[in-house]
């Protein structure tokens, strides 16, 4: 196989990690929707806790994308 | 011009605008830094129509000032606490130059500087060095035990120690990496969905009407991710302060 050829592959392989970032984001979304809705008051508050579960579980999947991406372009 | 690369990685080519070499050290006025200044203008300039002309009753432009000023005083004011009100002032313009740094980035031909690792690198080694130096100052020594939470039996605080150092030395790459690969995912991603607006001929709708999608969910990503930004830099300002 060619070096060129396997970069593509590995650097596609390297993104499936970027599925478990898209089901965590879900859920933490998902879940601030049902808690905001079955108690609206506390709908500020949780949305900082919200957003940090968000940004926490989206790193995940972005160390995923930069492995990726370098192993695409060096 | 007609050799110019229009790759969608060409967006993020450093050009050097005025060429400044000091003692062997390249400091070159590039489009990042020109664009680093322009997003401190317009900080300034929506600042300055903001609070110029106060009144009891805030017209539009002041209102946006006051709402961005409580936004983020109220994270700081619930992460932090009082005390916390003290940093205050840096995590704003943090957050503020971050936003403008973004959304500036939008801007069709415009240069992104949150989109260069070394930008976020800066930004988030100086945070991480501040808050292990607010740390040592507020509790001494005491700080160390953020790595052991009082109460650990010893079996659990051979795992727990080495994990929590871990974690502590990874914020400052977590908080680059997270801002970069945001930015640098997104503006890809525009440019390669705008490349196949001329290439599909007349189905060109349909890519184009994504770009416009993607470009609303871009303004939102960059106006989370400003925010991210500047809520983790609380969080840990909190640890120090605290020591959980």
């Amino acid at each position: 196989m060619e070096l060129e050829a396997a970069k593509m592959i590995g650097a596609g392989l390297a993104a499936i990690g970027v599925i478990g970032g898209g089901v965590g984001v879900g859920i933490v979304f998902g879940n601030y929707m049902t808690a905001a809705s079955r108690n609206p008051s506390l709908k500020d508050e949780l949305r900082t806790y919200a957003f940090l579960g968000f940004a926490l579980s989206e790193a995940t999947a972005l160390f995923a994308l930069v492995i990726a991406l370098i192993v695409l372009f060096t | 011009m007609a050799t110019e690369d229009h790759g969608p990685m060409a967006q993020f080519e450093i050009k050097s605008l005025i060429d400044l070499n000091v003692g062997g050290y390249d400091i070159s006025y590039t489009n990042s830094a020109l664009f680093m200044t322009l997003a401190v203008i317009c900080t300034f300039s929506l600042f300055w129509a903001a609070t110029h002309k106060r009144t009891m009753v805030p017209s539009r432009i002041q209102s946006i000032g006051e709402l961005m000023f409580e936004f983020v005083a109220g994270m700081v004011k619930e992460n932090v606490g009082k005390e916390g009100m003290r940093y205050f002032p840096f995590i704003f313009t943090l957050f503020v130059f971050i936003l403008f740094g973004n959304v500036l980035g939008l801007l069709p031909y415009s240069f992104t500087f949150t989109s260069h690792i070394i930008v976020n690198a800066a930004l988030a080694v100086f945070i991480f060095v501040a808050v292990t130096i607010i740390g040592f100052a507020t509790h001494g020594l005491h700080y160390l035990r953020l790595f052991c939470p009082a109460g650990t039996p010893l079996p659990v605080a051979i795992v727990l120690v080495p994990i929590e150092i871990m974690s502590y030395f990874i914020r400052p790459v977590s908080l680059s990496l997270r801002l970069f690969a945001n930015m640098l995912a997104g503006h890809v991603l525009l440019k390669v969905l705008a490349g196949f607006v001329i290439s599909l001929g007349i189905f060109g709708v349909v890519p184009f009407l994504a770009v416009g999608a993607v470009t609303m969910l871009e303004i939102m990503v960059a106006l989370i991710q400003a925010y991210v930004f500047a809520l983790l830099s609380t969080i840990y300002l909190n640890d120090a302060v605290h020591l959980h």
